[in-house]
């Protein structure tokens, strides 16, 4: 039992290594898409199969409830993107945007960054958690400058600069973590590992931990894209290939949110420690506010959708700060439909940005009328990341204002009033996008819907029915989240 | 540990945040340079004595690492690369040296009155290490937003790079200083390899397309 754990333990991590490798010799442009795709699935399908297989948990990898979900829902968007991909990255290179040397090295690319986010969410060592997210951080950057434009450059420097600043104190923060565990757990591997600080965290130094605390918060939190750390994120999305940009927002924010919240859990297992949640919660909320507002001001599609997804990163790490069974639960539900959403928003965007040849928004018109399932799809994807009913992320945020509304009032009533300002910006903009006079060119799109249509309809299915079995696996993650 | 091991660990760390002072002041891209060697070159002897002490032989690789790399590629490195395009210039301060030397002397205070009194029961060596070091990185975050220009950016970058690898060393037995060492390693070769492949722009405060030199002469 175990062992074939294990072997799919490591299956999740060797395939995405092999596979970068084959695919940056691989000759064959036409077919390293499909191979991409084939190699994402096979590592979906190894994760899926830890919901009945347990590994025990070694001295750097583990398997537990928390981590399941982040892993299976990596893995998924990860291989329904790498469909996308497929179709997306053969138009670019019809278009000469990219060399065939470019595409090789896209998708090995693309594998390492799969293999590096698996790893950052299986490790049981803050220390390789830490090079794991170091090395996606490092993938992503040079995903960002491929088409070498002078924006794109700039977009990956300015990505790099600040991604490695808010590395560099995380890294501080683990050191400091290690050393407020090795007065109580003792030198070595096991003053690292996951399992063994959370179940001693309750004699560590707490002076120490709260220091820790604040620059893992700050160090990952720039990863998140949290406001004010964020300037780097809408520039990432807006200028590298859209399947990044759906990678990005849908998976890696995710995997540094992770980070968060395993540090959050050694916090709240010591009583003496400062409140973790206020932090986040401050974080949360800034980011909200901040991004809903400047969502009015974007020109460019990718940008606004980068704005959107700091505007929901803030509202999961608001919940997650809130802390509780019921709005960890919410803070659950909302992480996966965003991933879910904004990556599906993130394929038909693509598409229509190759379409018309632009991402500015004033050259784009009425695509319902000249592209209608691809405009369709967008407005669906829309009407879903602004939470309207019966779209999941109407349910998750309906979860998350009315249980931040039973204890802190005030504090649900700015998160509604972000929320409601950033509805109030993207339909605005929808209406412009997708209904009208069409505009800029009509050409039929050689597009792959599956991805686009998939995500949404899970979105819409989970808001109208959860399976029971589903709704108490959360809870029970919920809870363990503390 | 007798008192001799304790002073001259003492000295490397406390060298190091003189240095980063150094940098701090200096004007001139080539001294910059000069002085970032030198950070390296205490960095590397700072974590030899503590291999030497703690008996930990893995911190030699992570010292040679330091020296190698940092104290001599890199500088000779971006030698070059200055020379090549042609940007060996003062470099832009934003406010006046003097104003960040003072802001400097405070986050100095600030650090030392942060660790000291948290870190009561690690040991005398590890507290007066890891408050060094985070002056250290303190400081280099403060040359990042005083200094407009990118090299002087990646020298502030890898200054508290080497406060991290102090910090991680004065942590007495952590697993995987090695790798890390090497994980950063990889990072600012790439930040080099970067700025000459990429001739990164000067300046990246803004996003002002217009703001870009052009060298590669428009799209590629």
């Amino acid at each position: 039992m175990n062992e074939s754990g294990s072997l799919l333990l490591y299956a999740m991590l060797l395939v995405p290594a092999c596979s970068a490798t084959l695919l940056a010799f691989f000759p064959d442009t036409k077919a390293t898409g499909r191979l991409n795709a084939l190699a994402t699935f096979l590592t979906f399908l190894a994760s899926t199969s830890l919901f009945f297989v347990r590994p025990e948990p070694g001295p750097f990898l583990i398997v537990d409830d928390v981590n399941v979900v982040f892993i299976v829902l990596n893995t998924f968007v990860g291989f329904t993107t790498s469909v996308f991909s497929a179709s997306y990255i053969s138009h670019e290179l019809d278009t000469e945007r990219l060399t065939p040397v470019y595409l090789r090295f896209y998708h090995a690319m693309y594998q390492t960054l799969m293999f590096a986010m698996n790893l950052a969410l299986l490790s049981n060592n803050v220390g390789l958690m830490w090079v794991s997210v170091e090395m996606a951080t490092l993938t992503t950057v040079l995903m960002v400058g491929i088409y070498r434009t002078p924006a794109a450059l700039e977009a990956a420097w300015k990505y790099f600069i600040l991604g490695s600043v808010g590395i560099a104190l995380a890294l501080f923060g683990t050191i400091l973590v290690y050393l407020a565990a090795r007065s109580a757990v003792g030198e070595g591997l096991d003053a690292m590992a996951w399992n063994v600080l959370v179940k001693h965290a309750a004699a560590f130094d707490p002076h120490l931990l709260n220091l820790a605390f604040v620059f893992l918060l700050l160090g990952y939190g720039t990863k998140v894209g949290l406001a004010p750390l964020h300037a780097w994120l809408p520039d990432a999305h807006a200028e590298g290939p859209t399947p990044i940009s759906a990678v990005l927002s849908g998976l890696l924010l995710n995997v540094a949110l992770f980070a968060v919240l395993r540090f959050k859990m050694i916090m709240s297992a010591n009583p003496g420690t400062l409140a973790s949640g206020p932090l986040m919660v401050t974080l949360g909320l800034i980011s909200v506010l901040f991004a809903a507002f400047m969502l009015y001001r974007r020109h460019d599609i990718k940008r606004m959708f980068a704005y959107s997804s700091i505007e929901h990163m803030g509202i999961i790490t608001f919940a997650f700060g809130m802390g509780g069974p019921l709005a960890n639960f919410a803070g659950l539900l909302h992480m996966t439909y965003h991933s879910l959403t904004k990556s599906a928003i993130f394929f038909s965007v693509g598409h229509i940005a190759q379409i018309k040849g632009t991402q500015q928004m004033s050259e784009i018109r009425g695509l319902t009328v000249s592209h209608p399932v691809l405009g369709w799809g967008l407005v669906l994807g829309v009407m879903a990341i602004v939470g309207l009913p019966p779209m999941g992320i109407f349910m998750s945020e309906f979860l998350i204002i009315t249980s931040t509304f039973a204890s802190h009032p005030v504090l649900a009533v700015a998160l509604g009033l972000g929320i409601l300002v950033a509805l109030g910006a993207l339909l605005l903009r929808l209406n412009g996008l997708a209904f009208g006079e069409p505009y800029g060119n009509a050409a039929p799109a050689q597009a792959s819907f599956i991805p686009m249509f998939s995500h949404l309809a899970l979105v819409l299915a989970a808001g109208i029915y959860l399976p029971p079995a589903l709704v108490s696996w959360f809870q029970h993650v919920a809870r363990l989240l503390g | 540990m007798d008192r001799l091991a304790l002073d001259v660990a003492h000295l490397f760390a406390g060298g190091l945040v003189l240095v980063s002072f150094m940098l701090l002041y200096q004007d001139r891209m080539f001294g910059l340079l000069n002085i970032f060697a030198l950070h390296a070159l205490v960095v590397s002897l700072s974590v030899a004595w503590q291999a030497y002490i703690q008996h930990a032989p893995h911190l030699y690789i992570t010292a040679g690492i330091a020296l190698v790399v940092k104290a001599i590629i890199i500088p000779v490195a971006l030698h070059r690369i200055i020379v090549r395009l042609g940007i060996h210039r003062n470099v832009e301060t934003v406010g006046g040296i003097g104003m960040t030397m003072l802001a400097g002397i405070g986050l100095v205070a600030l650090s030392i009155m942060v660790m000291l009194p948290i870190t009561a029961e690690a040991g005398t060596l590890t507290r007066e290490d890891l408050a060094f070091s985070l002056a250290v990185i303190l400081l280099g975050l403060l040359m990042m937003i005083s200094r407009r220009n990118a090299v002087s950016q990646i020298i502030g970058f890898m200054s508290i790079e080497n406060g991290l690898i102090l910090a991680a060393t004065a942590a007495k037995g952590m697993p995987l200083v090695v790798e890390i060492s090497v994980a950063f390693s990889i990072i600012v070769a790439l930040i080099v390899v970067g700025i000459f492949l990429f001739r990164i722009r000067e300046r990246f405060d803004t996003m002002d397309v217009h703001a870009l030199e052009q060298f590669r002469g428009g799209h590629a």
